[in-house]
């Protein structure tokens, strides 16, 4: 949507004016997670920049704030059980959402619309219902407090994104391949992994990434069911945001901007090497 | 049947994953400097004394009624040791969820041999509660903030006029209504008198209300002294040691106002239903984390006072500042020449039913 | 060998007809995928549904009363409170010894907390009469009326009883009325008090402020999904990132982001000072207020309008534009009666997400939301962990699942839940 050359003054202005008004959208988005950064490495136990950053004075820039953060047994215990968690979480929905998902993808599956509708609502209903439901639920079954209640928690949480993520990749993928190795004698279960699994692999992977995240990421339930031996990281960040605000939160935070764009970079890959595997690319 | 055995299954690990810490012991208790006190004072001694042993701190004292309730009708107590205030001992020992205490078998008696129930004393307030300290909700004001003349009385938080800008108050009704009304002109001992009417509550929010507009409410204890820190108001309640390390260690503009400071106390409560090794150790810790030396280290690290009488002469100076700590108790008598005593069975009765008005009245 | 046709069923290979074979393979072929799908359906059924219902449940439960105080229950049945006279002695013997025996259990004074939602003041009733009750010999120590009116003034209160004989039921609506704002009186539903109204304020506040991010998102989305869906792709795909990273960033720390920018003595404060569009002391208050929750939740929950937006917009063939441009068509004309219609699609797809979403916000108001700025979810969290009246909050949640499932509803008419996508 280049601008044409026959274009009329007015037609110029709304166009540079457009995109100074998408700029500004796009700075809206990006600036308050880039501004974090410079003022985590503040040297003061502020949460403003100082005259003496600025200035761009070395004296005005520390680390202490990371150190904090790596010699701080609350803030290391709360990785420690935030990396427990996740991965246990991603590997349940991912290994039952795969399943699901391709037997979703079938064409003749009863009541389709419903299951989906129960599969999907996960990431629907309020955070807040689900967090009470379980609350009481989990009391009941004594799963309430426990590393488990909070795996199974988070392991329904991510169901959705792996269903979208897989079920999307499987849209594209042509049936014919299946039959052709079934054909040729392959069982279902050699299918799956030699011819299916393949060419769906980069959707699995972004819907686990995606799993993942939700796990990383929740608070609300895990303020709920978890107890102190499953406090998360950023169930750390939420009562330091609430109670004892200290930058050492803005360290954590860059330090999971830029786990965040890692992630968002191998899920992008993936999702171009999908389309192409599957002749989707518009290029 | 799957979904039994799914059930049983998860059940099963959970049990054995914490079968398997049988060497741990929860504490459940405030988080922020109060943490680090009892930390300081208690934990570490302790866990000096019995190598093998972990504590493990969580702070959710704020919730403690609502998760022993949760925990207590799963069956499944994961919590050895839990700090409370007395309002929330009171509930959780008439719900049974908190063991009564035999106080001269449990705790040790002061180093002249006075038992505990003497030393302790008035404090004993619910059969179930082992008071630790007293503190109590105050004022801290921005001494940069207030010209020449820092306020003196309570009262002056509802001055906009003699002191403008932003005040911080508590999220809830307790102790902001009863200031609300004694700056109404309700003599000390009618207020609670004064409140259980629905005139009462109408002009005890009637004078809230002209300060409202500038009231920044908190949920955590921590927020004051920031909002403080930053500028972000004037003056603003929260508890007395939160405004001393803001003070003392962190060197923040920030004074004392004591007038009409609400005390109350802290302590530990038991949970019913702890297996026979679990209450052992547990019984352990707390002899050991209440007796007077202990109660007294305590104070090393925040303005709280002890709740022992035997544990008062030895308050000393703070750890690491080296200051005298007495003057900055609630209960140096130069601080508590006019306070506050908060009514436990009055807002046991109606603290369901203000708390809907006082968010009611937030809300409009 | 004939060539004739066959006049009989179509035959498969193994003989059967094909027509029932067919049937078979269907059959099979449907087995199998809910097999597929069966492990998951389960799971979620059990960690996530079942939850669901159990708190729905609890919005109307009241078995409380009737277990801790049976024998009064029974009793209390045919006392007509218009009369405007107490329950005979009957009544207080049943209470007496109802209460002996919960006294002993320890559960009296959680009856009493139950009924303190209703009636202020039962709580202490229950409490200080159960210390006494141990002490009472039930044959001996009648009549009851006095030993209660004795022990405790208020057991000589109308209002005790009628609340004690209005929530004596297993089952009550009371929690769902006290979550509109009436309640359930002897002498029927009746609004609360107006110092007690807070509910209803509180959902529409929801809703209002959900709509306002809505609009603002959309605001912000369209033109920024129209520039991305117009721009040649590799570009696009670039700017693309600009969207998602904040989609992949966590919740709380794009929400501490906005607590460091808005605080008074914040980021845009200072700013706004050092250039002196504001005085020093005159600081603009940007937090804790309704503005704040409503602009750090835009920033959260835009993604969630550009994404839909886009995947509809991409589908656009820009030839329409060009050709209602070359019958004459004026920008303006063609965009809005030819560029629009079509995206309107997306429009309801982001909008109902973005509103679906924003309808149960918690951790955002919690932090920035201040008093004004809270949302039911806020509320609903402190009858979960504060005020422990655990009815009325799942009695709230039910109402706000009850719009949830709504629109979800509508969403999966007008877009279908298939047609979600995430980047």
């Amino acid at each position: 949507m280049s601008l044409p050359i026959y274009a009329t003054p007015a037609q110029r202005v709304w166009y540079y004016t457009f995109r100074v008004i998408c700029g500004a959208i796009f700075f809206f988005l990006i600036a308050p997670i880039l501004v974090i950064i410079p003022l985590s490495f503040n040297a003061q136990d502020f949460f403003t920049f100082t005259p003496e950053m600025l200035s761009l004075d070395p004296a005005g820039f520390s680390l202490k704030h990371y150190r904090d953060f790596f010699t701080n047994d609350d803030w290391q215990g709360a990785l420690y059980n935030s990396l427990r968690i996740a991965p246990v979480a991603t590997v349940l929905s991912l290994s039952f959402g795969t399943l699901a998902a391709i037997g979703l993808s079938q064409s003749h599956v009863p009541f389709r619309r419903v299951i989906m509708a129960v599969l999907i609502s996960p990431m629907i209903v309020p955070l807040i219902i689900s967090a009470a439901g379980m609350y009481f639920f989990y009391s009941r079954v004594g799963l309430q407090g426990t590393y488990w209640g909070v795996v199974l928690a988070h392991a329904a949480l991510g169901i959705p994104f792996v269903i979208i993520t897989v079920t999307a990749t499987l849209v594209g993928f042509d049936r014919s391949l299946t039959r052709a190795a079934a054909s040729m004698g392959a069982n279902p279960i050699t299918t799956f992994f030699k011819v299916q699994m393949p060419l769906i692999l980069p959707g699995v992977v972004s819907g686990g990434l995606f799993a993942f995240i939700t796990s990383f990421d929740e608070v609300v339930v895990v303020l709920f069911v978890g107890s102190a031996g499953q406090k998360t990281l950023t169930w750390q960040m939420f009562t330091g945001l609430r109670e004892q605000i200290s930058p050492t939160i803005l360290a954590v935070a860059t330090i999971l901007v830029v786990f965040s764009i890692g992630l968002l970079i191998v899920v992008e890959m993936l999702r171009r090497r999908s389309e192409r595997l599957r002749g989707m690319s518009p290029n | 049947m799957k979904v039994t055995n799914l059930l049983l299954a998860t059940s099963a690990l959970a049990i054995a994953a914490s079968a398997a810490a049988a060497e741990d012991m929860t504490i459940v208790s405030w988080g922020g400097a109060y943490l680090n006190s009892q930390q300081k004072a208690y934990h570490d001694p302790y866990m000096a004394m019995n190598p093998g042993l972990n504590i493990i701190n969580d702070d959710a004292s704020a919730e403690a009624v609502a998760k022993l309730r949760a925990m207590n009708e799963a069956g499944n107590l994961t919590w050895d040791l839990v700090d409370v205030v007395p309002s929330d001992a009171m509930r959780l020992c008439d719900e049974g969820l908190a063991m009564p205490i035999d106080f001269d078998k449990v705790l040790a008696p002061a180093p002249d041999g006075t038992p505990a129930t003497e030393d302790f004393g008035a404090l004993l307030v619910s059969e179930c509660f082992i008071p630790q300290i007293v503190y109590s909700t105050t004022f801290g004001y921005r001494t940069d903030m207030v010209g020449d003349t820092p306020p003196t009385s309570v009262c002056d938080v509802f001055d906009l006029a003699k002191y403008p800008g932003k005040r911080s108050l508590q999220k809830r009704p307790i102790d902001n209504m009863e200031w609300a009304l004694y700056c109404d002109g309700v003599a000390k001992d009618e207020i609670y008198n004064v409140l259980g009417t629905d005139e009462g509550v109408a002009r005890a929010f009637a004078k809230l209300g002209t300060i409202k507009d500038s009231v920044v409410w908190w949920n955590a204890g921590a927020e004051t002294p920031q909002l403080l820190a930053d500028g972000e108001v004037v003056m603003g309640s929260t508890f007395n040691g939160r405004l001393f390390s803001a003070i003392a260690e962190q060197n923040q503009p920030i004074g004392m106002l004591w007038d009409m400071q609400s005390f109350d106390l802290d302590g530990w409560v038991i949970p019913t239903g702890l297996p026979e090794d679990r209450l052992a150790r547990v019984l352990d810790y707390v002899r050991f984390a209440t007796d007077t030396q202990r109660l007294a280290d305590q104070s090393k690290y925040i303005s709280y006072g002890p709740a022992r009488a035997s544990s008062a002469p030895l308050v000393s100076t703070h750890a690491e500042l080296g200051i005298e700590m007495a003057p900055h108790m609630p209960t140096d008598p130069k601080n508590a020449s006019n306070t506050h005593i908060y009514d436990y069975e009055w807002w046991a009765d109606n603290r369901d039913d203000l708390d809907a008005k006082f968010q009611a009245w937030l809300a409009q | 060998m004939s060539d004739t046709t066959h006049t009989g069923p179509m035959l498969a290979a193994d003989g059967s007809p094909l027509k029932r074979s067919l049937e078979r393979a269907l059959r099979r072929q449907k087995l199998r995928a809910l097999a597929l799908i069966a492990p998951l359906l389960i799971f979620i059924l059990v960690t996530f549904i079942a939850p669901i219902a159990d708190m729905l449940f609890r919005s109307v439960e009241n078995e409380i009363v009737s277990e801790t105080l049976p024998r009064t229950v029974v009793a209390l049945k045919d006392w007509d409170p218009t009369l405007g006279e107490l329950p005979d002695e009957a009544v207080f013997a049943a209470m007496a010894a109802d209460l002996q025996e919960a006294a002993k259990a320890k559960i009296h004074t959680r009856v009493g907390s139950r009924l303190n939602y209703e009636t202020p003041g039962i709580s202490s009733l229950f409490r200080k009469s159960g210390r006494q009750a141990s002490k009472w010999d039930l044959e001996k120590d009648g009549p009851f009326k006095d030993v209660l009116i004795k022990s405790e003034k208020g057991w000589g209160e109308l209002d005790v009883w009628k609340t004690i004989q209005v929530y004596s039921p297993k089952y009550t609506n009371g929690y769902f009325l006290n979550a509109v704002d009436l309640e359930k009186t002897a002498s029927g539903i009746s609004p609360r008090d107006e110092d007690q109204q807070i509910y209803i304020t509180l959902f529409l506040r929801t809703f209002a402020m959900s709509i306002g991010i809505t609009l603002s998102c959309l605001m912000l989305g369209y033109p920024v999904a129209w520039l991305l869906s117009n721009l040649p792709s590799r570009s696009s795909n670039l700017l693309m990132i600009l969207v998602l990273l904040p989609f992949w960033t966590s919740l709380l720390v794009r929400t501490s982001a906005w607590k460091v920018l808005l605080q008074q003595q914040g980021v845009i404060n200072d700013v706004l000072v050092w250039v002196g569009l504001v005085a020093n002391d005159d600081r603009l208050v940007m937090i804790n207020n309704q503005f704040g929750t409503v602009l750090a939740m835009t920033h959260i929950l835009l993604p969630f309008m550009i994404l839909p937006l886009f995947s509809v917009m991409k589908t656009i063939p820009p030839s329409y534009l060009r050709a209602a441009k070359s019958l004459g068509a004026s920008n303006w004309t063609a965009f809005w009666r030819v560029y629009f219609p079509q995206s309107v699609p997306g429009i309801g797809a982001g909008s109902i997400l973005v509103f679906i979403l924003a309808v149960g916000y918690y951790i955002t108001p919690e932090l920035v939301g201040g008093t004004k700025g809270t949302f039911i979810s806020n509320r609903i969290a402190f009858h979960i962990s504060s005020s422990l009246n655990w009815g009325l909050a799942a009695a709230l949640g039910a109402i706000l699942l009850g719009f949830v499932v709504l629109l979800y509803w509508v969403y999966d008419r007008l877009v279908g839940i298939d047609n979600v996508k995430l980047g």
